[in-house]
């Protein structure tokens, strides 16, 4: 019995390390400069967890196999061994600590940093289960909205229509396009209840909630079109609430800017 | 104290098994009641397998079963989320909290202190009661209009807090649902007044702080923990009931719009209710596995014949990871809009957690190093702990980066993490603690034969089941899906979920085999003797199973817990209460 479960643990951890090393290569592309250090971040974390991880295992196993019962071998009897015990403590703190210390760099970046005055800012509102995506138009200012004026077919989000900031607004349902390369500073909010905007491909998620204006800033540096689930359960249409992220060069964004005001 | 609990000789069933005082009846009645809830919750967990495994498949025998959830043979979304619900609430609650502390704590814990019972048998019965009573509340929200409620077990509000047009399940439903985390709560918070009282003013002569064992040691931490928690949960819970039936607005902010319809609430914040839920619902996880750390440190420390390897580290990391529990609930809050500069704080402090639990781990190979390991199934099983803890705490290494969270927060990833360490290893302590004490608890001896088998497949299956889980969670698969095919960026991990639905039916199955060892076990198992496992603690002084009174004569402590292969000694143990001069 010794030597099988030693040799399940090994198979266990050899096939573990195998099948989360191959995951990898099957993420989502990362499509901008903090998805990759997320990425880089992220491997690094899984290569110092692994080689806990089969230092852990392989002891166990070999403890198992090694120390099993039988002949007239006498248990050691002793209590511990402090400088031992001290010295494993020492070494995990400082490796974890250094890791959360270097966890926080993209983290820093993302929501700690002086926003960039370029930015382009989208507005998205989530509701049960779309995500409405908004732009100020050429004035750059968003018409104020109100719940009065709100109409589930044409005006989602209850633009005013005696303001006139709101009049060159542009609302586009689960699709948001945005300009590569450009930084684009996401206004997050909810109509109803919690959801969470997530972008794979960018590494990136934030919940929306009702009653808060949340920035998401981010700067993708590769075109396409990406998926952006709802992370945050919502109710029975959480698994089809999907949106689309374009990211397109700077012409093709003004010219679907301009398709979208046409609608 | 003791004066007024003497156990009558003989007494009608109602007194003797219904309503009894006697700790050892109410810990086998919480023993129960979680091995009724772990068989709800593994059939949800079945449901929602088969549905993500075989999302296009149709099964007509279970709309006869289910027939609004499944009507026509396929699963409404509304009812996978019922599942979701449902299956996290009654593990987490009814069989994670109820089985280490309220089960084998209650049974144990007098033994080990050689008591004669908790220190107020009546509120230990009154918290079993009421912890039964939340049980049935919490199954009735099945049988109601709207079904059981869809918000996951953390009840997040708006979602929670504004009835019916949200979603089925969300109006009476839901308030079944609060309605029993709040008794549960309340039993809960009887019970650990008991048990610390029990360990503080119960221990009988000679037994020093320094001479309790491990498990003692870990109740009494569990304990503490949920003594703070579930206040702060139970009062969450209040204050959600009254949003969502007195007009207040403690959770819901203004100008919401739900379906066409403006809400009339201002000022709320959905926010705090998060901070109130994971105040409880992290130190939580502790409260689910510490009872199993005790009994493994224990376990491994009987079938190495060896002393627990550096005992007073362990106890301080006991006390380390359950109050460091309580400094990091704002983990599952990063990308909630929570203050950016917080999640900072509250990510350093998560990762330092990683110190007592390798500290643990540490001394546990400890144990086994140098010993002489005697492959009992209750030794297989926690030697599985020692493994699966490893494993589920490593990855939390990962999600405890903010930056990390960004991406992996709400993916499977979590869902992979959390079940390896507060379910699998959880439930390994559980089985452990089954096999190790069955005997004593029903004066019985389980088949070791039937044990190695389904301890084997078990293991196998839990990491069958939660490694490719990790693996899609790598990919970004967001958890709390009914059906992820139409995402094309998932095309690599969606084939996964057949694999994994094969590994859970198998892993439910090896389960029977478990059944089928308790229903053996309790008629014919061979008698035990008083200590089966040649142990040192008190519970082995006494008769399997032991008296009403627990021990013919009142123990009297001379030694420390963990005497195994002492130098000179008689036998390769020292019993506790052995008179002074057996070691040398």
């Amino acid at each position: 019995m010794g030597l099988l479960l030693a040799l399940i643990l090994w198979a266990i951890t050899v096939a573990s390390v195998l099948w989360l090393h191959s995951a990898g290569g099957h993420m989502p592309p990362s499509i901008s400069d903090a998805a990759r250090a997320v990425d880089s971040q992220l491997f690094l974390t899984l290569a110092v967890i692994g080689v806990a991880f089969v230092l852990a295992q392989g002891l166990l196993g070999w403890f198992i196999w090694r120390y099993r019962a039988g002949g007239i071998r006498q248990a050691r009897y002793v209590h511990g061994h402090d400088s031992l015990e001290l010295g494993a403590a020492v070494v995990v703190g400082a490796a974890f600590i250094t890791l959360a210390v270097l966890g926080q760099r993209v983290w820093v970046q993302l929501h700690l940093t002086v926003p960039d005055p370029q930015a382009l800012v989208v507005e998205v509102t989530g509701e049960q289960f779309a995500w409405n995506v908004r732009y100020a138009g050429p004035d750059g200012v968003f018409g104020r909205t109100d719940i009065d004026h709100i109409d589930p077919g044409t005006n989602p989000l209850g633009i005013r229509d005696d303001d006139p900031a709101g009049r060159d607004d542009i609302v586009s349902i689960n699709t948001m396009a945005v300009p590569v390369g450009r930084t684009i500073e996401v206004q997050l909010g909810s109509k109803d209840v919690l959801h969470s905007f997530f972008i794979p491909a960018l590494r990136i998620k934030q919940d929306t909630v009702p009653g808060l204006r949340i920035p998401l800033r981010f700067r993708a540096t590769q075109t396409g079109t990406f998926e952006v689930p709802c992370a945050e359960l919502c109710g029975l249409g959480h698994y089809r609430m999907k949106g689309t992220l374009r990211v397109l060069e700077p012409a093709e964004f003004e010219s679907w800017l301009a398709e979208q005001k046409a609608e | 104290m003791t004066a007024s609990h003497a156990h009558p000789g003989r007494q009608g069933f109602v007194r003797r098994v219904l309503f009894s005082t006697d700790h050892k009846v109410i810990g086998i009645q919480y023993w129960v009641l979680a091995l009724v809830a772990v068989v709800f919750g593994v059939l949800m967990s079945l449901l929602i397998r088969m549905q993500l495994g075989f999302p296009t498949h149709t099964w007509p025998l279970l709309a006869k079963i289910f027939p609004r959830g499944m009507n026509g043979g396929v699963m409404a979304p509304e009812f996978y989320l019922s599942l979701v619900t449902m299956h996290g609430t009654m593990m987490v609650f009814f069989v994670l909290t109820t089985a280490p502390l309220g089960g084998f704590g209650n049974f144990i814990l007098p033994l080990q202190l050689g008591a004669r019972d908790m220190a107020f048998p009546r509120l230990n019965m009154l918290s079993f009661w009421v912890t039964a009573l939340a049980f049935v509340t919490l199954v009735l929200a099945f049988f109601v209009e709207g079904g059981a409620p869809l918000g996951g077990w953390t009840a997040y509000p708006p979602l929670s807090a504004l009835g019916a047009i949200v979603g089925p399940g969300q109006g009476l439903g839901m308030d079944l649902w609060i309605t029993s985390i709040a008794l549960f709560c309340a039993g809960s918070l009887l019970g650990a007044l008991n048990f610390l009282a029990t360990t503080l003013g119960m221990r009988c002569t000679g037994l020093s702080l320094g001479r309790l064992p491990l498990t003692v040691w870990a109740w009494f931490t569990t304990a503490l923990i949920a003594l703070l928690a579930f206040p702060v949960l139970l009062a969450g819970g209040i204050l959600l009931l009254l949003d969502r039936h007195a007009g207040t607005s403690f959770f819901v902010p203004g100008g919401l719009v739900v379906a066409g319809r403006a809400i009339d609430h201002h000022g709320g914040s959905p926010l705090l209710w998060q901070h109130l839920f994971w105040y409880f619902g992290h130190p939580e996880v502790y409260i689910a596995i510490l009872p199993g750390m005790g009994a493994t440190s224990q376990i491994l420390s009987v079938f190495a014949r060896k002393p627990v390897f550096g005992y007073r580290a362990m106890v301080g990391a006991i006390f380390a990871i359950g109050m460091l529990g309580f400094f990091v609930w704002g983990h599952h809050m990063f990308v909630s809009g929570m203050s950016p500069y917080s999640a900072i704080a509250f990510s350093v402090l998560t990762l330092t957690i990683g110190v007592p639990s390798a500290l643990k781990t540490v001394n546990w190979l400890g144990t086994l190093w140098g010993g002489t390991l005697r492959l009992t199934t209750a030794m297989l099983f926690a030697l599985g702990f020692v493994s699966l803890f490893v494993s589920g705490g490593l990855t939390g290494i990962v999600l405890g980066q903010t930056s990390l969270d960004l991406y992996l927060h709400d993916t499977v990833f979590v869902v992979a993490h959390f079940h390896l360490i507060m379910g699998m290893a959880a439930l390994f302590g559980i089985f452990a603690a089954t096999y190790y004490w069955f005997p004593k608890m029903f004066g019985r001896l389980l088949n070791e034969r039937l044990g190695r088998v389904h301890f084997v497949l078990t293991l196998i299956g839990a990491y069958a089941i939660f490694v490719p889980m990790h693996v899609q969670g790598l990919m970004g698969h967001p958890r709390r899906y009914y059906d992820a095919s139409s995402y094309t960026y998932l095309a690599d991990a969606l084939p996964l979920h057949q694999i994994i639905t094969w590994a859970a039916v198998l892993t439910a199955g090896a389960q029977l085999l478990f059944v089928a060892n308790l229903i053996w076990g309790g008629r014919r198992g061979p008698r035990p003797g008083a200590n089966p496992w040649q142990a040192t603690t008190l519970e082995w002084t006494t008769a399997s199973p032991p008296p009403p009174e627990n021990f013919d004569s009142q123990p009297v402590v001379h030694h420390p817990a963990y005497e195994y292969g002492v130098p000179g000694a008689p036998r390769d143990y020292v019993m506790q209460n052995d008179p002074p001069e057996v070691r040398p």
